[in-house]
């Protein structure tokens, strides 16, 4: 999505029944980001909506961006606040030979997950149950993780579901995320 | 999940590589990794020294086939020179490239400025624009070139000034790269 530089359109606040709105949609989506909003969305502050190239919205706190949309998808986190706080978004996990494509924007492909250094919920090698225990459909939010690395490399939507991804192991996973190193990550 | 980050404090702080602006364990897929190890190694050394042992980069590597380690170090060379060149035109484009002030006459003692060529160093030059009619409390407006581009036109004759204004706001900016020229003709109709 954001493969080229981009250069960010008008910046303009957003009304506080919006902000609220925002809020609460991402409680829905990210429940587990709840004990952090205060910290990431204060009720206080002002929010700042950047528009970006094709349709894209992204949500800022100040400097900080924190949530972008394209349209009326689902809001999906920007990197640095992912790499804040890890653990309240849905994971799965790469393997090393995939990361290189994938920060070059490449599509996610099923193998990378798939094989033995990737990571899909429910995943036998997986102790901790940190990629979750539930499969997941396709449409849904992840984060991806790379093998041996401690931060997220991409965010995404998920293409096709966890299940269909075991039995095919081929094909597109997810589809123009958001990468480490892109446009959008070049704003921040 | 919730034990697993238990032990760890949120937010999470994140070092960002000050090169390439990725996390730096990413570092190696930027193409930039020579810099980036230095700037590491400076900063923070004890990343520096748990990213880059050896045994590090050994275990990195042994969790890849033969083939596709050698297809990803071309991979790396390739774009490590991609990054290099990128960078050696840029600084040359800085170097080359001028900024023009120009005074047009417009109707005997009244005039407009022109100032070209401020994109080459890497302004915004709507921003720039916006900045030149606060400063100078005049219509200043971003407008196109017949032959392309686009330039900034302030009004009222403000060269020197914004000779000035230029040196001090925008560190980037040379001064022997900012040129002064007194256009006396007429600006063409249309």
């Amino acid at each position: 999505m954001f493969k080229k530089d981009i250069s960010p359109g008008a910046k303009s606040k957003v009304k506080s029944s919006a902000q609220r709105a925002i809020r609460s949609k991402v409680i829905e989506q990210y429940p587990k980001l709840e004990p952090y909003i205060d910290d990431i969305l204060p009720k206080k502050e002002q929010l700042d909506l950047v528009k970006l190239p094709d349709r894209v919205s992204l949500y800022t706190l100040g400097a900080t961006p924190l949530f972008f949309q394209h349209m009326d998808d689902p809001l999906l986190p920007h990197l640095t606040l992912v790499h804040k706080y890890p653990d309240s978004f849905q994971l799965l996990r790469i393997d090393r030979g995939a990361i290189r494509f994938v920060l070059s924007g490449a599509t996610l492909m099923v193998p990378g997950l798939t094989s033995a250094g990737g990571r899909l919920p429910d995943d036998d090698a997986d102790e901790e149950g940190r990629y979750g225990d539930e499969d997941l459909e396709a449409g849904e939010v992840v984060v991806v993780e790379a093998e041996g690395k401690d931060h997220a490399c991409m965010v995404g939507v998920l293409k096709v579901g966890t299940k269909e991804m075991r039995e095919k192991k081929k094909g597109i996973a997810c589809e123009a995320g958001h990468y480490l190193g892109d446009g959008l990550w070049g704003l921040g | 999940m919730a034990e697993a980050s238990s032990s760890s404090e949120f937010p999470k702080k994140v070092i960002y590589c000050g090169v390439c602006s990725l996390p730096p364990e990413y570092c190696e897929f930027g193409g930039t990794v020579k810099k980036c190890e230095e700037w590491l190694e400076q900063h923070h050394p004890d990343m520096h020294a748990k990213l880059y042992s050896q045994e590090a980069i050994e275990q990195n590597m042994s969790s890849l086939s033969l083939e596709a380690q050698k297809r990803a170090e071309k991979d790396a060379q390739k774009k490590a020179a991609k990054a290099a060149s990128a960078e050696a035109k840029a600084q040359e484009q800085r170097a080359t490239s001028k900024i023009l002030i120009k005074r047009i006459e417009r109707n005997k003692r009244k005039y407009v400025t022109a100032v070209q060529g401020l994109e080459a160093f890497g302004l915004d030059i709507k921003k720039v624009a916006k900045d030149f009619g606060k400063k100078f409390a005049t219509g200043s407006s971003v407008t196109k070139v017949p032959g392309g581009g686009e330039e900034i036109t302030v009004q009222g004759d403000l060269s020197d000034d914004i000779f000035d204004f230029l040196l001090d706001n925008y560190k980037d900016v040379p001064e022997d790269n900012v040129e002064l020229i007194e256009d006396k003709k007429k600006k063409a109709a249309g």
